[in-house]
């Protein structure tokens, strides 16, 4: 096996572990595998803007192509840095609202479109069959299903009626309807995340293998020791890492969950 | 060809058994003139297939640019001709000069691809069927570049004749309005008059009653707990940028939070995964600050950026509760896979958490993990109930408007559609059509 495999295999052993420490509780395992991560995503996306933006996005087509156009982003782009710069710090005001406004142009068309349009074009079914079927067949009964629930879900939106009498009855259905999606939902991703975890257990197995070492079990022993003496060291004397408000932090507070 | 063949070798038959000469004249041609009645009128009733039509070539033909698109689009059409059927056949052809050559883009039978057929609204496309219609657009293989002309010829054929037409050009141009979204367009205009008028409304008469939202109840008393625990706030504004109607909703509600922190003088810490975002954020705090009179409570450090990446920065800012221990947390705005874990390191760590989103696959965990949920629509109602500023409540009572108008615009479109089902007729689909979203 190349030693770059089997050096990856170790480097993700490690670090899925010190992940999964936190499991017991914040470590300094954690931490590292926090800081590491963190450090290389932000190290990793200067790289990857540099050159997906500044060469390809303005250097390429600005030199090479001669789009000055481009020019104007990469102004409003420097303004943003005045921000650094406290008497001209107001010109950084220009390309946010330049951002926002554009960014509200561009969803605001594309929520009605989404949001609205076809929300009510899957609404509009017939809700009785016409000649070729049932009269009130399954493909009916579930047009009438989805506009009950649209419109009782749209309801319990209403925020400037009271929700009383009829309209409370209909806003408790709709609430009724949200908490069924939000079941199924919780389901499915649940699922996905079972998935992703079997996918990482199945990455420690592969690893704790004799072709890589025993990678997961040597370091998953090294990383158990390391807790134990961590957590020694830290009942002898308290030291940076104990916080000392830990003494109420189990304490939950006294509003109800909902 | 064929019938005739058949004809003469059966009057031969007939002269041949015949041994009189007179009588089997006389005989002979009344069988003839029986036979060639047979044969007029077979021809009359034979079905297509089996018939020579003279094919004419296509009339009216057009090559145009597609409405309403990007470019990169042609659109060929001709007249429906009266030999149109499943045994005729339509040929497509292109070229990049007159002169040829012409390759075959498409072939199919006569009875399809009409001008109906096309999924655009009545407003922007002749839905008639009178005419046959074939788009060419750009693919990998075919590129057909904006500005430059194309030419194309139809021909019809029966297998056994070919008939083509005059050869047309059109030039793909990348087009300003898409007359197919003319509907969302009004719908906006019709919002944003609701909404104004609404707002005029709420200025003159500012008493507008406003439904009771617990989560929104809550911010308040999770403030005071942080100031009496002394502990600070974490403040979260999603995962989206800038362009999502989500984040603007929470960095609004943040500049209602920070005004109530500023107040009571309590540390407030919001990390960022968008610097644009993050940004913005310090502006509207500062702001908000600077409403509340405190100016000098303001730490620009109370906005600060960690890192793009998802889930370097979920295990920052679950760090960050671990040790910092927040006394409240606000997860307001957009949120991805990240949502769980965020949620329920905080519910470890005992803060009273708020969110607010309209990620509906994340609702479910928020609801699960957190003290008060704000879902969907109360994220973008929290700003106009925390503030009871005229302007937002105004805006909040037009949205009620709107909502209104399409919850009847659906009801009604429903028994439309259910008569137009029943009855069989297509005199409801234009009214229907409003409320389609066309690309």
């Amino acid at each position: 096996m190349a030693a770059s495999v089997l050096i990856g295999a170790w480097v993700a052993a490690g670090l899925t572990l010190c992940m999964f420490s936190f499991l017991y509780k914040d470590n300094p395992f954690f931490r590292f595998g926090e800081h590491l991560y963190v450090g290389i995503s932000m190290g990793y996306t200067i790289v990857r803007i540099y050159y997906d933006v500044m060469v390809k996005s303005l250097y390429t087509p600005v030199i090479q192509e001669g789009n000055m156009w481009l020019l104007v982003a990469a102004f409003l782009g420097l303004l943003v840095l005045t921000r650094f710069i406290p008497k001209v710090s107001w010109l950084s005001r220009i390309s946010f609202a330049v951002i926002v406004g554009f960014g509200s142009g561009v969803a605001i068309p594309r929520i009605i479109s989404s949001n609205i349009l076809q929300q009510v074009q899957g609404t509009l079914k017939p809700i009785l069959g016409n000649a070729g079927q049932s009269l009130f067949g399954m493909a009916q009964f579930n047009a009438l299903l989805i506009l009950i629930g649209v419109v009782t879900v749209l309801i319990y939106f209403f925020f400037s009626i009271e929700h009383k009498g009829p309209i409370q009855v209909a806003a408790r259905i709709g609430i009724y309807f949200l908490m069924i999606n939000f079941g199924a939902g919780f389901g499915y991703t649940v699922m996905a995340r079972m998935s992703l975890l079997i996918g990482r257990f199945d990455d420690l197995i592969l690893f704790g293998s004799r072709d890589y070492g025993y990678a997961s079990v040597v370091l998953l022993g090294m990383i158990a020791f390391g807790l134990f003496m961590w957590e020694r060291r830290s009942s002898v004397s308290p030291g940076p890492d104990q916080d000392p408000r830990n003494a109420d932090s189990n304490a939950r507070n006294e509003y109800p969950p909902q | 060809m064929i019938f005739s063949f058949e004809f003469r070798v059966l009057s031969c038959e007939l002269r041949t058994r015949n041994s009189e000469p007179r009588r089997s004249t006389w005989r002979l041609f009344s069988i003839r003139s029986l036979v060639a009645v047979v044969f007029v009128l077979s021809t009359l009733h034979a079905p297509r297939s089996t018939l020579a039509v003279s094919l004419a070539p296509p009339e009216q033909f057009e090559a145009f640019d597609m409405p309403g698109d990007g470019g990169g689009s042609i659109g060929l059409s001709w007249q429906a001709a009266p030999f149109d059927g499943p045994t005729v056949r339509y040929q497509v052809y292109m070229a990049d000069q007159a002169q040829g050559p012409f390759t075959r883009l498409a072939e199919f039978p006569a009875d399809t691809h009409y001008k109906s057929d096309v999924d655009r609204p009545w407003w922007s496309w002749d839905r008639s069927r009178t005419h046959h219609f074939y788009q060419v657009k750009s693919t990998p293989d075919r590129r057909l570049e904006s500005g430059r002309s194309y030419f194309f010829k139809v021909a019809v054929t029966d297998g056994m004749q070919t008939s083509e037409g005059s050869m047309q050009s059109a030039v793909p141009t990348p087009n300003l309005f898409n007359l197919a979204k003319v509907n969302n367009f009004l719908l906006m205009l019709l919002f944003s008059a609701l909404v104004l008028f609404t707002i005029a409304q709420a200025k003159r008469h500012p008493a507008i009653f406003l439904r009771r939202i617990p989560g929104l109840d809550a911010v308040e008393e999770a403030i005071g707990r942080a100031t009496e625990m002394g502990r600070p706030i974490l403040y979260l504004t999603g995962s989206d940028d800038m362009s999502s109607l989500s984040t603007i909703a929470a960095t609004v509600i943040l500049g209602q939070v920070a005004k109530k922190t500023a107040a009571y003088d309590t540390q407030l810490q919001v990390p960022h995964r968008d610097p644009i975002v993050m940004a913005i954020c310090q502006e509207i705090v500062k702001e908000s600050y600077l409403e509340a009179g405190r100016p000098d409570a303001y730490r620009d450090d109370s906005n600060f950026f960690i890192t793009n990446d998802q889930f370097s920065y979920t295990a920052a800012v679950n760090g960050i509760m671990l040790r910092e221990k927040p006394a409240a947390n606000f997860f307001m705005g957009f949120y991805y896979a990240e949502a769980l874990l965020l949620a329920e390191t905080g519910a470890g760590t005992g803060a009273i958490q708020i969110a607010g989103t309209d990620a509906d696959l994340q609702l479910p965990f928020f609801i699960t993990t957190c003290d008060y949920t704000l879902i969907g629509e109360e994220l973008y109602a929290a700003s106009a109930y925390l503030s009871r500023e005229p302007i937002l409540v105004g805006t909040l009572r037009g949205q009620d408007l709107g909502k209104a108008f399409l919850l009847l615009s659906m009801v009604i479109g429903t028994v439309l559609a259910t008569i137009g089902g029943l009855v069989g007729t297509q005199a409801f689909v234009p009214l229907l059509q409003l409320f389609r979203d066309f690309k």
